[in-house]
């Protein structure tokens, strides 16, 4: 049986990924935002998952204005990196595992969470410097990516709930396939910040800290925050935190924090991670 | 365009509903297009022509020219499709936001290093918070 071993919460902030791939990272700019990463490449190194469901929205890259799906899951054998405006990152493809993904898409569509199914699309930031931030620069990622993509860009995202129920369908869905793996849900996005119009650079430090508190004292909380709420509390591009419900409603009701970091700023962004334990006393 | 008046209360935020995707479907479509290198080429040989090849409003395609970011969004723009054009600049996120509030890029770089913009003031225009 395949189970949910961990979670990880990250955000997902192109300009990470631009000082990775140009070697910024030891800035004195980037040194202290790298550093909240560092325990965590380690302890993946030492048991690294056979899949990651990897929950991240898409920015403009693969889906455009003609097609918005809500919920989207990968079920490609690879998918190739985007190129977003200045050429593709250059990191390797990301490899997919289309039988594992086609039982999470008919599981999870047979359990009232209408998926999309991909079966081809490129990558953006919002998957892929997750994956560098845990793994740094390999030649090959030394994991298999379920993407689940989420519409965050056009309003209205899903709901906070409706995302945390759609986590714990996909707990059911992961439980129910018959292969030995070892699964990570990741949650990328957020945390504060807004990148449009006059209001631009809002960052809100106790707004962001309630929230990681919150990830392992109060989930319930967290589900109930109106869409609103984050717009005014977290900015437009805030609203993004509600990718996280998925990952949280994934592990179930105990899960113990191994890992925290929050850092301001990332470019226009405030950083927050997480790392939980799905499996508290195993 | 009123179609959610709460969001009228947020100040100096535009939020992207269907509306304003119909709105902006041609502008963001066009910028999609400058994901592919030959045209981000052609684009940057003459931004004219190259505009004049999309169903843009004039309008559109001025703010476009003036890499005028604010317009743009009144005009249906969505920021992460504008960004296809500040990168084909070679510009950066930040640089681009700045453009935006008002702020030279110096004096919005330290406002983030100094823990950003705060929200205190501007969550809500008639509750003055």
């Amino acid at each position: 049986m395949a189970r949910i071993t961990a979670g990880v919460t990250t955000s997902h902030v192109p300009a990470i990924g631009a000082a990775i791939d140009n070697g910024h990272t030891a800035s004195d700019y980037w040194a202290p935002m790298f550093a909240g990463y560092e325990w965590s490449k380690k302890w993946i190194a030492e048991e690294p998952p056979d899949v990651v469901v990897l929950v991240y929205n898409d920015h403009a890259s693969a889906f455009s204005l003609q097609m918005i799906p809500t919920f989207a899951i990968g079920c490609a054998d690879v998918f190739a990196i985007a190129d977003e405006g200045w050429g593709p990152r250059p990191i390797p493809p990301v490899i997919g595992d289309s039988d594992f993904a086609c039982h999470l898409a008919q599981s999870l569509i047979l359990d009232e969470f209408d998926m999309t199914i991909i079966n081809e699309m490129t990558v953006d930031h919002g998957l892929t410097v997750p994956l560098s931030l845990m793994f740094g620069q390999p030649e090959v990622w030394p994991v298999k990516v379920v993407p689940i993509a989420v519409n965050v860009i056009q309003y209205p995202p899903p709901t906070g709930e409706r995302c945390f129920k759609l986590g714990q369908a996909l707990r059911r869905a992961i439980e129910s396939y018959d292969e030995d793996l070892n699964v990570h849900v990741w949650g990328t996005g957020g945390m504060s910040h807004q990148l449009q119009g006059p209001r631009a650079g809002l960052i809100n430090q106790p707004f962001d800290n309630a929230f990681l508190d919150n990830m392992t004292q109060n989930p319930e909380a967290l589900r109930k925050i109106p869409h609103l709420e984050y717009l005014r509390e977290a900015g437009s591009e805030g609203i993004e935190l509600v990718m996280w419900l998925i990952m949280r409603g994934a592990l179930g009701e105990h899960v113990t924090p191994l890992h925290r970091f929050y850092h301001v700023p990332a470019s226009n962004t405030a950083v927050g991670h997480l790392v939980l334990d799905a499996e508290p006393g195993r | 365009m009123n179609d959610n008046p709460e969001f009228d209360d947020i100040p100096g935020t535009t939020v992207f509903t269907a509306a304003r995707s119909h709105q902006g479907f041609h502008l963001n479509q066009f910028c999609m297009s400058l994901m592919k290198p030959e045209n981000r080429e052609r684009f940057k040989a003459d931004e004219r022509a190259y505009l004049d090849e999309w169903d843009l409003t004039d309008e559109q395609k001025q703010a476009v020219i003036d890499r005028d970011y604010n317009h743009m969004i009144a005009t249906g723009g969505n920021i992460y499709f504008l960004a296809k054009i500040f990168s084909s600049d070679g510009i950066s996120f930040q640089t681009a936001a700045a453009s935006m509030t008002g702020m030279s890029t110096e004096e919005y770089a330290a406002m983030m290093l100094h823990g950003g913009r705060s929200p205190e003031g501007v969550r809500s225009i008639k509750e003055g918070r």
